[in-house]
């Protein structure tokens, strides 16, 4: 371990126990926040580890969510609680393993067609076997999960997030990764398995997408297709992490917390437009801020003009027409 | 049977749909996620209009296609022509065009909601039964097939007997060397775009004749179309008829046998069968 490494390891370590104390100081409305921020940091952290450095944009983050969900409301009755979050982690995982075989194996946009429908997909089925086999379509998962525990499980996964992150950053793997990501032809003819490298990828983040909807099942304690398979989620997740940057592990941290924030006052005061404004929210962030919050950060340093020189510095490209 | 003509007939409206994706995505080199939304906003225009004036929906073509024209080409213009300079690449261009459309899809939706809300829309036109072979189908239906084989014929013949379609189709196999031979791409480029936009509100409107429609649907017409021109080969109309033929097809065979709540399900089957048996599609040619 580097110095630098090491200094990175020992940050991080004590950010984590400063947040970890978060339910200690408030247990109310920052709590509930909170478990938000840990959550999507989750979910956008995952999201990064594959389509970061592949460029290709997985839209599928609310069918695995939902189907880790769904398995902890729909056992219950039959399995131990911890069991069936292993066991949503291991379905996710097989389910991202047939799609990753079917469509990765292939270039081109395919992957984001396929995704794109996914969450869609996976609720007329589970709405059809609830059908067929004549449950009713809302499920109960009543079990007592205060809001501390599920923050710091939280928590607790979106540190082993981090770590497989960083892990995959340093192997082989994350190389391939990044060579995938600037060229694919070059990947291929540089002896790398492309496919096998990208399927692990979208394995190892759709099961953590799968992990969070187990999690977090207990707390929205009435589950049902529509609602657990809204394709906002997928959009929400791509938003945190376009905003805060997909080039840096940490980068999708930095927008996790101010969007949840801005979530938080857009859905209290404009509850009847909430999809149109974060249409354009996504808009600007694609236009305005392509490198998200870290690349503007890494470009203030670079020139030291300011966080707003670099945004007129976008604009004006942009209106020139060669950003 | 009736699962084939069924089928056939909604393949013919189907067909409609993909072309317009296809003059978008095959030509102006845009994958448009927020082709099913415009669509959908085609289908409301059409309930819209016949809530309010009674008459036939095929008169709402008449509105609804100059408005998806326009709109769709300030589209182009705002939105995508700055992707399509900034893009060093086609891989670039993809990723850019896949996310922008992917929010404007959003804003669609929201705008839908705003201006409709949320339930299921549908109005009742020619709902009457008509015999074909001696059994009863909705003539409704029928009206729908015979709207979309006109429109796409006529984009057919424009296409291939017409100069301005002829610099479309230089453009749809390779957009340099259009340049090259003085073809003004950026400005064609606009143009099929447009069109694609207007040729997808119009099968909207002809959906909405026999489909019910909600705000949030978008995503499944997208979906379908994709699957349609994918199979079809990108820059193939007669593959795109073909596919969405095969499309009708399945999804009624599907909700006829099965379940009508698993449409999609049967998009996504023969998504797979595509992926797996030929990539490059039913009339593609395998790229080297």
């Amino acid at each position: 371990m580097t110095g630098g490494e090491k200094r990175n390891l020992i940050i991080s370590v004590l950010v984590f126990l400063v947040a970890a104390l978060l339910p200690l100081v408030n247990n109310g409305y920052w709590l509930s926040i909170g478990v938000s921020v840990a959550m999507y940091t989750v979910l956008a952290t995952s999201w990064t580890l594959f389509s970061g450095p592949t460029n290709y944009i997985a839209l599928s983050t609310a069918a695995f969510f939902g189907i880790g969900m769904y398995i902890v409301a729909a056992f219950l009755d039959w399995a131990p609680y911890p069991v069936l979050v292993l066991i949503a982690g291991i379905v996710g995982a097989l389910f991202a393993a047939v799609i990753g075989l079917a469509t990765l194996r292939i270039a081109g946009v395919y992957f984001v067609i396929f995704t794109l429908g996914l969450a869609e997909l996976v609720r007329q089925i589970v709405a059809w076997m609830q059908h067929v086999m004549g449950t009713s379509s809302g499920l109960y998962v009543l079990i007592s999960m205060t809001d501390p525990i599920l923050y710091w499980l939280l928590l607790g996964l979106s540190a082993i997030v981090f770590l497989v992150g960083w892990w995959i950053g340093r192997s082989r793997l994350g190389f391939a990764l990044r060579i995938i990501g600037n060229d694919e032809v070059v990947a291929e003819h540089s002896g790398i398995s492309t496919a096998r490298a990208k399927v692990v990828l979208f394995i190892i983040s759709s099961a953590f997408a799968s992990l969070t909807g187990a999690l977090v099942a207990p707390r929205w304690s009435y589950v049902e297709p529509t609602i657990a398979f809204s394709p906002f989620l997928s959009f929400q997740v791509v938003i945190m992490a376009l905003l805060g940057g997909v080039h840096r592990l940490w980068g999708p941290l930095l927008g996790v917390i101010p969007f949840t924030l801005l979530w938080e006052l857009i859905s209290a005061n404009f509850p009847a437009q909430t999809t149109l404004l974060l249409g354009v929210a996504f808009l600007l962030i694609v236009y305005f801020i392509p490198h998200g919050v870290i690349g503007l950060i890494e470009d203030m340093i670079r020139h030291r003009h300011g966080m707003l020189g670099s945004v007129v510095s976008t604009l004006q490209r942009w209106k020139s027409g060669n950003a | 049977m009736d699962i084939i003509i069924i089928g056939l007939l909604l393949g013919g409206t189907y067909a409609l749909m993909a072309m317009g994706l296809q003059l978008q995505y095959g030509v102006a080199r845009i994958m448009n996620l927020a082709n099913g939304e415009i669509l959908v906003c085609g289908a409301f225009g059409a309930i819209w209009f016949f809530t309010a004036s009674k008459m036939s929906p095929i008169y709402a073509l008449i509105f609804v296609v100059p408005i998806a024209f326009v709109v769709n080409w300030a589209i182009y213009q705002v939105m995508m022509l700055p992707l399509v300079k900034r893009a060093k690449n086609q891989g670039q261009l993809e990723v850019d065009s896949i996310l922008a459309t992917f929010g404007l899809s959003f804003i669609f939706i929201g705008i839908l909601l705003a201006v409709f809300g949320g339930e299921f829309l549908t109005y009742s036109y020619l709902a009457t039964p008509f015999l074909i072979f001696g059994e009863p189908y909705a003539l409704n239906r029928i009206a729908a097939f015979l709207g979309s084989v006109a429109l796409c014929a006529g984009l057919y013949v424009w296409l291939h007997w017409t100069r301005a379609g002829l610099t479309l189709r230089a453009i749809a196999v390779n957009p340099a060397a259009a340049g090259l031979v003085s073809i003004n791409v950026p400005r064609a480029s606009a143009l099929a775009f447009a069109l694609g936009g207007a040729v997808t509100a119009a099968g909207g409107v002809l959906l909405s004749m026999f489909l019910t429609f909600d705000a949030s649907l978008g995503v499944i017409f997208t979906l379908k179309a994709l699957v349609i021109v994918i199979m079809g080969g990108v820059s193939d109309v007669r593959g795109a008829i073909l596919a969405a033929f095969i499309l009708g097809l399945t999804e009624t065979a599907v909700a006829t046998l099965v379940d009508p709540g698993l449409t999609l399900a049967a998009a996504y089957v023969l998504f797979i069968a595509i992926l797996l048996v030929r990539p490059e599609g039913l009339f593609g040619r395998r790229s080297t």
